[in-house]
């Protein structure tokens, strides 16, 4: 890193919200960095969530939530698109299970109706059933809702920041932001362990540590409260289970815990929302599982903890006011808090960027179009390809014929595609290709990407780690 | 899509595979196809350079490698057997095809007479157990472990506990401690270990290595990498009994908390599978419930030793090459096993009650003093004592039974002498 690079914009935080705002100004002749304090992107609460492009009927209307989630679906089949990244609209329900309920689906029809969101209406009895029929028989209506979909949550994340990358965007991981002080001309010092940047515009996407950035600008206008998710993920051989997301009747400040189909093909169970004061606590617990399990088999009897092959937490940013915070600092010109971004967060990212785009351009920064700007992002699926393409690709190259991942079926081809994207890390690997997210959790496949990555990335095994920092998952040469 | 004919084709080229590429040969099939997705043959035995492999089959104590050279310096003089590795089976559907892919030739299909089925079995994971906590680098299966020592060359970490005293799990505590790592402790839920006896002491009292009995984790901590566990004591319905827990730094956990056969393609060609093995229903033949389909080894049932690996391959490959060749005549008459008191599992669960059969028999509880009964008492032999983790052979001769026709349903029991 160069002491002199200044940059128009740096954004700190390199999640979906700050990914989906730098691909967006990366059409814009503008000189970008996207600054990451972990080894690769997405991996704060961008890679650990529900994954759901909610509807938007959960939201107060008239609030940022409301808004943006609703602009933000609408977005998703186009982006989901242009970066080759699996989206489904599988369309949702909110199960009522006692009559004195049926109100408050009403009540959450009216709701997402001020918000415009299209086509929910109330189902009943057989219907119910016939589209899912593993629903207990006690469901008395629920609301549908066609627009819920399903993402990958960090498949979109690395998409959408190697897209930018392509278009020109400096993405800078294992940069982690100590300071940020500002000089008489306005430049913003932005302070990391490897060095100094200088950018003109500031943007503080930093998720759970949005308020520790904007206090070191002297603004302690809001805090984070970390609100803790767990999630626990079901063998692909249960996946017929469920073919909507199925919610419960939301609670106070959670849309409650859910029955997602994910756009993978398992079944993820969860989450829970329990407040914590550690913003690197993401445990797992015995009790949140079995309020999960109590929950869902409530509406779902048939799903058994024995199919559990995955689990993990997340943590929600949230603000203590609950809306999202999205605006100008007061004090300094340039500079851009985007805070308290908790769910609907993942759904509202691309709505969240074109807001950031506007904000800036108040502020003065000039978005002057450029004609390079290449929107499609793609590379080798090979999963999605047919026999004779798949036939065809291996002719040309080898390594597409080696299957490397047994339980998902990932290819030696594929493993090296992603570290040609980027991937430098064994859970980079994992989120870009699903090798090792099956039901054996990489106990076959392991030994093997690693040693694909020494050759491919020229390091010693002892130093590939499983998500950076001292993750390393060896320690070295036996005697 | 290319096509691939063949008499027999096996999946597995572990002890199993090979025993019935060998055996099928042995009985006149013409050709023999054995696929397997690793780099080498014998499955997992290349990495278990231990001893105590072959000791009923050859009267001899040999290492894994070792007992795997014999069956695969047979397999390379025999030109019938052809074999193909790194190669992956992706698929067997219902109309007996097989759908495998690798570098050389891509994917292409194999049409066989007769199918083997002899793909071994993974090792379960931290997941399957819902050990709570975070989820760090330095959490392994044992066998990986064990591939990562023996085979690349590289210790997993310094300080290790291990969940679950299965023998793999014993094996890789001696192997650490051997390579230089403190292994804190064994923690097992049960009263009793998971495996053999003779590991138990060679592995663990001969390195003064802790095993906890009635313990299990209760949380994972460290961020990056591991940095301890959590451990406690448990009560008879195995939960943790508060106020017991304990901390155990650690940079490494490995579980060795069982196994369980890897049956998805057996699922995609639509065999029945029993849930108490694991492993397809097989009648004394080791055929499926697809005719024509046979299975072995650990796909079939988890054995702890690889003698019977070997045994069975033997059945399944000659009664695979039979069928192929039109020969295996289908059972007239055949009679249900049932589990009667204390047995957890028992192969073959079908039978037409001809000539010897072999069973494998797993009991519930550990007890002394009892009998292996067979109906009312048809048949029985005394065992002076029966564990869970000590898998009972039992050959019946049913020729000298002379049961009834209408026999339909049989019950294997234990029972007090
Ligand atoms: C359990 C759970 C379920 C959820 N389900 C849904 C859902 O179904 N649908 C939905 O729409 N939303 C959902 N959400 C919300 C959604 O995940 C978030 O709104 C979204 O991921 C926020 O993205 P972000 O980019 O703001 O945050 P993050 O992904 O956390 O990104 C912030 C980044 O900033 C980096 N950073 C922090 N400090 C620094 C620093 N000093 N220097 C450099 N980099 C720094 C972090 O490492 C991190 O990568 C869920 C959240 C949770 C926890
Ligand atoms: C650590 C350890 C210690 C042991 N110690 C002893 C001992 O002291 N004495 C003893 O007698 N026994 C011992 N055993 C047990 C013995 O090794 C096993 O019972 C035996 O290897 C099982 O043989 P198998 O052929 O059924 O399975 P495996 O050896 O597992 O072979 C199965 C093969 O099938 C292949 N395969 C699976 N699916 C596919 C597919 N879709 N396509 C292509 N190929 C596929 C696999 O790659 C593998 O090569 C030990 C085992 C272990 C792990």
């Amino acid at each position: 890193m160069k002491k002199t690079d200044i940059f128009d914009v740096i954004i700190i935080g390199a999640g979906v919200v700050g990914s989906c705002i730098a691909r967006f100004l990366s059409r814009y002749k503008l000189n970008i960095a996207l600054v990451e304090k972990e080894a690769e992107v997405g991996f704060g609460t961008s890679k650990a969530n529900s994954g759901v492009i909610h509807a938007g009927f959960h939201d107060r209307p008239g609030t940022l939530k409301a808004n943006l989630c609703v602009t933000g679906n609408s977005m998703f089949d186009k982006l989901c698109e242009e970066l080759n990244v699996p989206f489904k609209r599988c369309g949702a329900l909110v199960v009522a299970l006692e009559n004195k309920e049926l109100k408050i689906l009403e009540k959450l029809k009216a709701q997402g109706e001020k918000n415009k969101v299209p086509g929910l209406k109330i189902i009943r009895d057989d219907d119910l059933f016939q589209i899912e029929p593993n629903l207990t028989r006690r469901v008395k209506a629920a609301l549908y809702s066609p627009t819920v979909g399903v993402v990958s949550p960090y498949e979109l994340t690395m998409a959408l920041a190697e897209n930018a990358k392509q278009n020109g965007v400096r993405i800078l991981l294992d940069t982690e932001v100590k300071d940020v002080t500002f000089q008489d001309n306005g430049a913003k010092v932005v302070k990391t362990q490897k060095g100094v940047l200088f950018a003109k515009y500031l943007v503080n996407a930093a998720g759970l540590f949005a308020d520790e950035i904007a206090r070191m600008t002297g603004d302690n206008g809001f805090t984070i409260v970390p609100r803790k998710g767990e999630e626990y993920i079901l063998d692909k051989k249960r996946k017929e289970l469920v073919k909507h997301v199925i919610f419960p009747i939301p609670q106070r400040q959670t849309k409650g815990v859910l029955i997602i189909p994910t756009v993978d093909g398992n079944i993820m169970i969860g989450p829970t929302s329990q407040v914590i004061d550690d913003k690197f606590d993401l445990n797992t617990t015995g009790k949140g599982l079995q309020m999960i399990l109590e929950k869902v088999r409530k509406i779902v009897p048939a799903i058994n903890d024995r199919d559990i092959i995955a689990s993990f937490a997340g943590l929600r940013a949230s603000s203590e006011g609950g809306d999202f915070i999205i605006q100008p600092s007061a004090k300094i010109r340039g500079f851009i808090n985007i805070a308290g971004i908790d769910s609907p967060g993942l759904t509202a990212a691309p709505a969240i960027a074109m807001m950031v785009a506007e904000i800036l351009k108040g502020e003065g920064l000039k978005l002057v179009q450029k004609d390079s700007y290449q929107p499609s992002y793609r590379w080798i699926k090979f999963r999605e390809l047919s026999p004779e393409q798949k036939e065809e690709l291996i002719k040309k190259d080898k390594r597409y014929g080696n299957v490397v991942c047994r339980c998902e079926n990932v290819t030696e081809g594929e493993i090296v595609d992603a570290i040609k994207r980027g991937a430098r890390t064994l859970d980079g690997i994992k989120f870009r290709t699903r090798a090792g997210m099956g039901r054996c959790q990489g106990g076959f496949c392991t030994p093997r990407i690693m040693r694909i990555m020494m050759n491919e990335l020229n390091i010693p095994l002892e130093k590939i780690t499983k998500r950076g920092r001292k993750s390393n998952i060896l320690w070295g040469k036996t005697k | 899509m290319r096509e691939i004919k063949a008499d027999v084709a096996i999946i597995g080229a572990g002890p199993a595979g090979l025993a019935a590429a060998l055996s099928a040969e042995r009985e006149g099939a013409g050709e023999v196809l054995v696929l397997d997705r690793g780099e080498e043959l014998g499955g997992i035995l290349p990495q278990c350079i231990h001893n105590g492999f072959g000791l009923h089959r050859f009267k001899e104590d040999l290492t894994g490698p070792e007992y795997a050279q014999r069956f695969i310096d047979e397999v390379k003089t025999k030109r019938k057997i052809d074999v193909k590795l790194k190669t992956i089976v992706l698929e067997i559907n219902q109309n007996k095809e097989v759908l495998a892919t690798n570098s050389e030739e891509g994917i292409f299909k194999i049409r066989a007479n007769s199918l083997v089925l002899a793909m071994g079995c993974r090792e379960k994971t931290r997941e399957m157990l819902h050990i709570p906590g975070s989820r760090p680098a330095g959490i392994f299966t044992a066998g990986l472990a064990q591939q990562w020592v023996n085979l690349e060359g590289y210790l997993p970490g310094r300080e290790v506990v291990i969940l679950g005293s299965g023998d793999v799990g014993l094996i890789m505590a001696r192997r650490l401690t051997l390579e230089g790592a403190e292994v804190k402790a064994v923690v097992e839920i049960m009263p009793y270990p998971g495996g053999l006896t003779r590991n138990v002491v060679q592995c663990l009292q001969d390195f003064d290595i802790p095993l906890l009995l009635e313990h299990t984790i209760t949380f994972i901590h460290g961020k990056d990498r591991l940095e301890a566990v959590s451990v406690a004591k448990v009560n008879s319905k195995k939960e943790p009994i508060p106020g017991t827990e304990k901390i155990i730094p650690c940079d490494t956990l490995l579980l060795s908390v069982g196994l369980i056969p890897e049956n998805e393609l057996s699922s995609l060609a639509g065999i029945e599978i029993d849930p108490s093995t694991g492993g397809p229903v097989v009648d004394e033949r080791m055929q499926t419930s697809v005719e024509g389909i046979f299975a072995c080894g650990n796909v079939v049932q988890i054995n702890d030793l690889v003698d019977y690996v070997s045994q069975q391959g033997e059945v399944a490959g000659k009664n695979a090459a039979l069928y192929a060749l039109g020969k295996l005549e289908q059972p007239k008459g055949v009679i249900n096993l049932k589990k009667g008191r204390n047995i957890r599992s028992l192969v073959p669960q079908i039978i037409s009650a001809q000539g010897k059969v072999s069973f494998f028999i797993r009991v519930k509880n550990p007890e002394q003093k009892v009998k292996l009964v067979l109906g009312k008492s048809i048949f029985q032999q005394k065992n002076p004592i029966v564990k869970p983790n000590q898998m009972i052979t039992w050959e019946v001769p049913f020729e000298d039974l002379r049961l009834n026709d209408d026999v339909k349903e049989l019950e294997v029991s234990i029972r007090k002498l």
